[in-house]
């Protein structure tokens, strides 16, 4: 075991991906250069054929890595903000995403959509700060978002072996958390939450960044209500069984999402519960308001969802359905 | 490949997509198809300059592309009928048919989206020394398309063996030319730096001869070239356009461009007795194709959900568990 950086943990991933598997290359803007941090050190190591600088041509290198994988490769594609998606969403939720169901079964387009640095970056305004995971998940695409060092090395690992699109979402947030990391670290299978830490009363469910402030307020209520802190590290597909199992013990659900309010994570979790789990109290969301991210940073904040307004759900919850 | 095979592959998809239009109009096709009627000699100059382990993106008008690359016409009748014994399975239609045992990465039902697969693949091919080549078709509706450019950059950037296919028929949907595209279409390569040729596309044998050019460059590390065939469709966009009485273009220009039918213009050239024992060949290969077509079994309404993940995982239902 050693202590590693969230963001050294997911270059890692990929270097021994890339080390194991010679079909695995590396797309992006400015990815020699390493401007985001993960490829570095990868230029140098596997050559121009294993790690390419794009044009600044988002929708075609999101459709070049598809037709890679087409012809027998596996792809990492970055992209350096989360807007950036966007630009791609025809050739991942239209094309390389479909593509199995369209052909019958013939294709398999072994892609990752990486974006290190997903969600609000403290001062980088409307058109870099966005977290829109939803929208994919919403499409059907495979969703990651892991949430310690551990995680993103686990999921980088079988993002990069799944025969299918996947979409990775590593909050910029989350990107200097420090963690364990294993000598021989293990693949963690997507579709699998975690369990963060065990509580008797309240469920929270938190992805990504939030699961360490999610854990801050579990322990700043500690004396007051027990919490639990449910990570689903895919959102989709969505581990609904541990969900399941959580509810089961506390029976008291808040959604803690920093997406949009309307048509969010949240919304889908806080659906799924009310109509399929035995709770006990209303489920509660504290989620981001459907605005776009204002530049100076008391808007910024205001806009995001925050400890204090999870800390009052919490509390909300907890008073709700006897003991 | 002969002038008796080119000739045989461009009747074939004439009556393929003759046929079409009657199972459309017999509503044993649901929704509509684009049919490739009047450009057959693209799709088989082209795919006649490639080999068997070249691959090819097509377009929403894809029925002639394929069939020009070798895919079984039973199980493309069979898919476009929505059968398990459809090329893809019944999933795709007539949009979306593919093969890609055949290197045929699929009919797409969004303009020039598969220029970046192509892209891809040839980028792959050139890594691997393989000297495979990609093929894209896309129309002139295509090149107006940001994503196309930003593939055709970077195969002249890269060097990469693709070639461009622009089947330039004069209209996007309904949209002419000359109000959808400024300056000329062929000149836009040029910008590239990227070898470029406009090519008579109602003649298959030009168009064999310049994708044989093109295919060979690509071949020998030349890198890309564009082709843009000048060619013309004889039915309307889509299956349902003829009862939607439109006016975009007059019988007079239709007529002209029929005076030089690909498909006539190629018979005329055989011998009467040998184009006749093909037409009637043709004829039976197609009404037994048609007919594994139909005895295949319809999808079990209860796999709808699968082949959606290559993983094997399954969508969520729509009602609760």
């Amino acid at each position: 075991m050693s202590a590693i950086r969230y963001l050294p943990a997911m270059g890692k991933a990929l270097r021994d991906e890339m080390a194991a598997d010679p079909t695995v290359f590396v797309v992006g803007e400015d990815v020699r250069a390493s401007l985001r941090g993960v490829t570095k050190g990868l230029f140098e190591e596997f050559g121009p054929e294993r790690v390419l600088d794009m044009p600044i041509s988002e929708q075609m290198f999101t459709g070049f890595a598809t037709g890679a994988a087409l012809a027998g490769r596996r792809c990492v594609v970055e992209y350096q903000i989360p807007s950036l998606l966007y630009l791609a969403f025809e050739q991942i939720a239209n094309q390389a995403q479909k593509l199995r169901l369209m052909t019958g079964g013939q294709a398999a387009v072994p892609v990752v959509y990486l974006v290190p640095g997903s969600g609000a970056r403290l001062g980088l305004a409307a058109q870099h700060s966005d977290h829109p995971y939803s929208l994919f998940a919403h499409a059907g695409v495979k969703t990651v978002l892991p949430s310690t060092p551990a995680d993103a090395y686990g999921l980088m690992v079988s993002a990069i072996r799944d025969d299918d699109p996947v979409l990775y979402l590593a909050p910029a947030a989350v990107l200097p958390v420090r963690g364990e990391l294993p000598e021989r670290p293990e693949a963690v299978p997507i579709g699998s939450a975690r369990i963060h830490r065990e509580g008797t009363d309240v469920t929270v469910v938190a992805a990504g960044h939030l699961v360490h402030e999610a854990l801050a307020v579990a322990d700043e209520l500690a004396d007051e209500v027990s919490v639990e802190v449910f990570d689903p590290r895919t959102l989709y597909p969505f581990d609904w069984e541990l969900l399941a199992a959580s509810l089961a013990r506390t029976r008291r659900l808040v959604a803690f999402d920093d997406a949009n309010r309307t048509c969010g994570l949240a919304a889908e979790v806080v659906a799924t519960a009310a109509e399929e789990l035995p709770l006990v109290a209303r489920p509660r969301r504290v989620t981001r308001a459907d605005a776009p991210i204002a530049f100076a940073v008391e808007l910024e904040r205001a806009v995001l969802p925050s400890r204090e307004q999870l800390a009052a759900a919490v509390r909300a919850a907890a008073s709700e359905g006897g003991s | 490949m002969s002038v008796v095979d080119l000739y045989r592959t461009m009747r074939t998809i004439r009556r393929f997509e003759e046929r079409v239009v009657d199972l459309v109009n017999a509503n044993e096709i649901a929704g509509v198809t684009h049919e490739y009627v009047g450009q057959e000699a693209v799709a088989v100059g082209v795919c006649a300059a490639l080999h068997a382990d070249d691959v090819i993106t097509s377009t929403h008008r894809g029925h002639g592309h394929l069939i020009a690359k070798g895919a079984d016409l039973g199980r493309m009748f069979a898919e476009l009928l929505g059968r398990v014994d459809g090329l893809n399975r019944g999933r795709g239609g007539s949009m979306h048919v593919a093969d890609l045992a055949l290197g045929i990465y699929g009919a797409n039902g969004i303009v020039a989206a598969g220029a970046p697969f192509a892209a891809g693949a040839a980028w792959s091919f050139s890594v691997d020394g393989s000297g495979r080549v990609a093929v894209t078709f896309f129309g002139d509706g295509g090149v107006n398309q940001g994503v196309l450019h930003e593939a055709m950059n970077l195969a002249a950037l890269w060097t990469l063996p693709l070639v461009f296919v622009c089947e330039n028929n004069g209209y996007a949907v309904t949209l002419p030319q000359e109000r959808s595209t400024a300056g000329s279409v062929v000149d836009r390569a040029a910008a590239y730096g990227m070898a470029a040729e406009q090519v008579d596309g109602m003649d298959v044998e030009a168009v064999l001869d310049a994708a044989t050019r093109a295919v060979e460059r690509a071949r020998a590390g030349g890198g890309p070239t564009f082709l843009e065939c000048r060619t013309y469709r004889f039915f309307g966009h889509h299956t349902a356009e003829r009862t939607m009485k439109l006016s975009y273009r007059t019988d007079d220009e239709i007529e002209r461009w029929r005076e030089r039918d690909p498909v006539a213009t190629s018979g005329a050239r055989l011998d009467p007795d040998v184009r006749a024992a093909i037409d009637t060949e043709l004829e039976s290969l197609l009404d037994a194709a048609i007919a594994f077509a139909r005895q295949s079994p319809r999808p079990d309404p209860a796999d709808a959900l699968e082949f959606v993940y290559a993983s094997g995982a399954l969508p969520r239902r729509g009602v609760a568990r």
